[in-house]
C-alpha cells in the first residue's frame, strides 16, 4: 500500500511538473480515518482491505495470516491442514434460492475448497435477537443440514448466544472449518506467473442481483435465485484433471470477480488481463445491473470460483470444469501477463482498454 | 442482450473511429456534458480509440458533484433528527459536507435510507405517519418530473409527514456559464441525452447559434458516444454550427411535454450556486407559492446555512473542462474515493473517480 502511494506521488509529479504542491506534499498515510465503522469497511472492497492491513494484521502478525487467503494452510505432522472461519449477516434470511442457512456451510466449505482442501468439519455459532421465531430457527437448522449433507461435512461443534430485542438483527451465524489438502496440491498466489489463464466457474453476478431483487425498497420483478452452492465438487473435478497445474482457486463472493481478481494480482505481482466479451453473464443480470447503475464485476457470487492454470492444461480445466453440473457455464476470461503487475486490465467490449480497479466502497447505486 | 450489445459491437465502433479519422484534420476539443456519457468514455476506453486531433473535455453534468456543500451541510443537519427518515439516491450519502457525509451518520443512528424513487419515499412517508420523510431531491431536468409528481401526490394526499430537499439544477444555464466564460476553449458539445428526453431540445438551438458551437443530442452506449462524436467532428470541420439529434430513439425537439407540465406545475426557476462553478443565474428549481409546505428547508429551517468548500479542491474547474483530473495537485494524493475532497471523485458519474477508478494505469494501458 505504501509502494502503491508512492508510486501515486511520483505519477502526479509528471502530471504535474510546475505544481509546487504536488511537489513537497506528503500525503498522510492513513488516508481514511473515520472515527467510526462503516458499513464499507465490512465491504470486502478496498476499506476492508485497509482495515485488515493497518488495525489487524500488525495485531497478529504471523506467517499464515500474512497470506491473506481465504483459509490458514497449516503443516501439522506431515498433514497439510485447511482452517477458515466466516460469519453470515445477510438480510433478507431468506432470499430466491436459499437462505442464511444454507450460505453459511457453504460459504466456509468454498472457503476451505479454495485453499484446494476437502473440507471435513464445521463448528456453528447462533447469535440470536430475542423473539426470534423460532419456526424461522427450525427452517434454518433443517437448512444447514441439508447442505451440510450436500457438501459432505459434519457439524462437529457449536454455540448458541441470545441478544436483547433490538441488539441483533433477527439471526446472527457463524461457521469454522477444517479440511485436508491432499498429495500434490499446491494453492498460492505465489504460482501464478505470467502465461496462466483465468476461468471463471459460471456466469458472474448472480447472487448479489437476487438478493438487491427483494431487499426493502429494491424490489423489482426477477425470477433471479441466489447461486449458492458448495464448490468442493467442482474444485475436485478440476483438481483430477489439472492437478498441480491449478496455481490458484478464490471465490468472487463480497466485491466480485474485479476485486479478487486485483487481490490476486496484487499478492502475486502479476498483470491480469481481462476479456468483456468473454466474461459470462446472464441477461437478466445484466439488465438488472444497468438499470440499477452496478458494474457485475463487483456484484457478490456464492456459487463460483476463479481457477488459475497453466496454459497447457487450460482446456483439460475448462472441460472438466463444464462437465460439472455446476460449472456448465465455465469460460476462459483473461490471461496473466508480466506488464502492470499488481493491475487487472480489461479489453472492453468495443475494443478499448481500462483499468479495473478494486472497489473503494460499498457500490452504491447512482442516481440517472 | 438486446438493446445493449447492438450499441457495444466491436466492429461497428471501429468503423466509427475510422469515420472520425478520416473527418478530422484539425485539432478540436468537445465536451460531453453527461456524467453518464464521460463514465461510459472511460468505462469502454473510448478515448484512447480517438484520433490525437481530439480533446475530449468532461462537463457539469454529474448532479452528485454540483450540489453545493451547504445543500450536503443541509442534508446532514436534517438526517440527524430524530424524527427524519431520510431518504437518498444511493450515491449522494458518499459526498463530502464541510465535516461530514450522510454515511457518518448512518454509522452515528441516522435513519438514513437509499431509494430509486421519491415515490418509495412517498410510500414510506404512508406507511409511517409518526415520522418525517424528507427526499433529497437532487439532479437535473432527468429526475425532476418524478420528484415533482412526488411532491402533487403528496398535496393531493395531504400528507403531512413529506418533505423534499429540492438542489434541482439546469443544464442549460450551466452550459451558456462554459461558453460565455473567458478562454473557454470547448468548440463542440455532446449534450446530454436523458436530459433533453424530458426537456427536448429546442433550448439549445439558441446557445449554439449564439456561440457558433454545434450541438449533438448524444445517448449513452458506446455507439451513441462515437456517432456523436463523428456528429460533431463533421460540423466543424464544415464549419456549422447546428443542433442535432443523435439519441433520436428517446428524444424529439419538445421533448416530453406532459413531464415539462407537471415539472411547471411543483417548481419554479431560481438562482442557484453550483459546487466549484459558483452562482449562476436562473439554473436551479424550488417549490413554488402552493407547494412550499413540503420545502424540508423551511419545515427544518436550514434555508440559511451557508458554508466554505476545500480551497485544494479544483472542482470547479474541472466541471467546466477547464482542468483534467489528473492536472489537480490532490487527485490521487489527498483526494481519493475513500477520501473525497470534491464532489467530482465520489459520484460514480464524477470525472475524477471515473479517471481514478478507469485510468489509474494509463501510462500502463498505453505502453503497451
Amino acid at each position: 500500500m505504501v509502494e502503491r502511494l508512492r508510486l501515486m506521488n511520483k505519477q502526479s509529479e509528471i502530471r504535474n511538473p510546475q505544481s509546487a504542491i504536488g511537489k513537497n506534499w506528503q500525503c498522510p498515510i492513513p488516508i481514511q480515518e473515520y472515527p467510526t465503522v462503516l458499513m464499507a469497511h465490512g465491504g470486502g472492497g478496498r476499506l476492508t482491505r485497509m482495515l485488515i492491513e493497518r488495525m489487524f494484521l500488525p495485531a497478529f502478525r504471523n506467517s499464515t495470516i500474512e497470506t491473506l487467503h481465504d483459509g490458514a494452510v497449516l503443516e501439522i505432522e506431515g498433514l497439510r491442514l485447511a482452517f477458515t472461519t466466516d460469519s453470515f449477516v445477510i438480510n433478507p434470511l431468506f432470499f430466491p434460492g436459499g437462505d442464511i442457512g444454507e450460505l453459511a456451510v457453504n460459504g466456509t466449505v468454498n472457503d476451505l475448497a479454495m485453499c484446494g482442501a476437502r473440507p471435513l468439519y464445521l463448528s456453528l455459532s447462533f447469535i440470536l435477537e430475542e423473539g426470534f421465531p423460532m419456526e424461522d430457527l427450525w427452517r434454518v437448522t433443517r437448512s444447514i443440514q441439508a447442505a451440510a449433507e450436500e457438501a459432505e461435512v459434519k457439524v462437529v461443534t457449536g454455540d448458541t448466544k441470545v441478544v436483547d430485542r433490538g441488539k441483533g438483527d433477527g439471526l446472527f451465524i457463524n461457521t469454522s472449518g477444517v479440511g485436508l489438502i491432499p498429495e500434490g496440491v499446491e494453492i498460492s498466489p505465489q504460482r501464478v506467473c505470467p502465461g496462466d489463464v483465468v476461468l471463471i466457474s459460471g456466469a458472474i453476478a448472480v447472487h448479489g442481483i437476487a438478493i438487491l431483487s427483494v431487499r426493502e425498497g429494491l424490489e423489482f420483478e426477477t425470477t433471479l435465485e441466489s447461486d449458492t452452492a458448495p464448490l468442493n465438487g467442482l474444485v475436485k473435478a478440476l483438481l483430477d484433471s489439472a492437478g498441480p497445474q491449478v496455481h490458484m482457486l478464490r471465490d468472487p463472493t463480497r466485491g466480485g470477480v474485479a476485486t479478487t481478481l486485483n487481490e490476486i494480482a496484487s499478492s502475486a505481482k502479476v498483470g491480469i488481463m481481462l476479456e468483456e466479451a468473454g466474461i459470462p453473464i446472464r441477461d437478466e443480470v445484466r439488465g438488472a445491473c444497468e438499470i440499477l447503475g452496478l458494474d457485475p464485476l463487483y456484484v457478490a457470487n456464492e456459487g463460483k470460483y476463479l481457477a488459475i492454470v497453466a496454459p497447457e492444461a487450460a482446456d483439460a480445466a475448462l472441460e472438466a470444469m463444464r462437465a460439472h453440473p455446476l460449472g456448465r457455464e465455465a469460460a476462459i476470461i483473461g490471461h496473466v501477463v508480466e506488464e502492470h503487475a499488481g493491475t487487472v486490465i480489461l479489453r472492453s467490449q468495443v475494443g478499448g482498454k481500462r483499468v479495473v480497479d478494486m472497489l473503494s466502497g460499498e457500490q452504491l447505486p447512482r442516481i440517472c | 442482450m438486446k438493446y445493449v450489445d447492438e450499441y457495444r459491437d466491436e466492429a461497428a465502433a471501429q468503423q466509427y473511429v475510422q469515420a472520425i479519422r478520416r473527418t478530422v484534420t484539425q485539432p478540436w476539443t468537445l465536451m460531453e456534458i453527461c456524467g453518464g456519457q464521460t463514465h461510459t468514455i472511460l468505462k469502454f476506453g473510448l478515448d484512447r480509440m480517438l484520433p490525437k486531433e481530439v480533446t475530449l473535455v468532461h462537463g457539469p453534468g454529474c448532479p452528485v458533484c454540483v450540489t453545493p456543500v451547504e445543500f450536503l451541510d443541509k442534508a446532514v443537519t436534517i438526517a440527524s433528527r430524530p424524527e427524519v427518515i431520510f431518504c437518498s439516491f444511493g450515491d449522494m450519502l458518499r459526498v463530502p459536507g464541510s465535516h461530514e457525509d450522510l454515511l457518518i451518520v448512518k454509522a452515528r443512528g441516522g435513519d438514513i435510507r437509499i431509494v430509486y424513487s421519491p415515490l418509495d419515499a412517498l410510500k414510506l412517508a404512508q406507511d409511517r405517519p409518526d415520522r418525517e420523510v424528507v427526499f433529497f431531491a437532487v439532479g437535473f431536468e432527468t429526475t425532476a418530473p418524478a420528484n415533482a409528481m412526488a411532491v402533487w401526490q403528496s398535496k393531493q394526499m395531504k400528507l403531512p409527514n413529506f418533505s423534499i430537499l429540492s438542489a434541482h439544477v439546469l443544464v442549460p444555464p450551466a452550459i451558456e456559464a462554459i461558453f460565455s466564460a473567458p478562454g473557454n476553449e470547448v468548440q463542440g458539445v455532446l449534450a446530454p441525452g436523458h436530459v433533453c428526453s424530458v426537456m427536448g431540445y429546442w433550448e439549445y438551438e439558441p446557445l449554439a447559434e449564439q456561440y457558433r458551437v454545434p450541438i449533438v443530442v448524444t445517448g449513452f452506449e458506446p455507439l451513441d458516444i462515437l456517432q456523436g462524436l463523428y456528429m460533431t467532428l463533421q460540423e466543424l470541420e464544415e464549419g456549422r454550427f447546428e443542433v442535432k439529434n443523435q439519441y433520436a430513439r428517446s428524444v424529439h425537439r419538445e421533448g416530453n411535454t406532459q413531464a415539462q407540465r407537471l415539472i411547471r406545475e411543483v417548481f419554479e426557476v431560481t438562482d442557484r450556486a453550483w459546487r466549484g462553478i459558483g452562482m449562476i443565474p436562473r439554473s436551479g428549481l424550488r417549490l413554488r407559492d402552493g407547494y412550499t409546505e413540503f420545502d424540508a428547508e423551511r419545515r427544518f429551517a436550514v434555508a440559511e446555512m451557508a458554508v466554505e468548500e476545500s480551497p485544494e479542491c479544483i472542482a470547479g474547474l474541472i466541471l467546466q473542462g477547464r482542468k483534467k483530473p489528473p492536472e489537480c495537485s490532490a487527485f490521487s494524493l489527498c483526494c481519493t474515493p475513500e477520501h473525497p475532497l470534491g464532489a467530482p471523485m465520489v459520484s460514480g458519474e464524477g470525472a475524477c473517480a471515473a479517471y481514478y477508478r478507469y485510468g489509474q494505469g494509463a501510462q500502463k494501458v498505453s505502453s503497451r
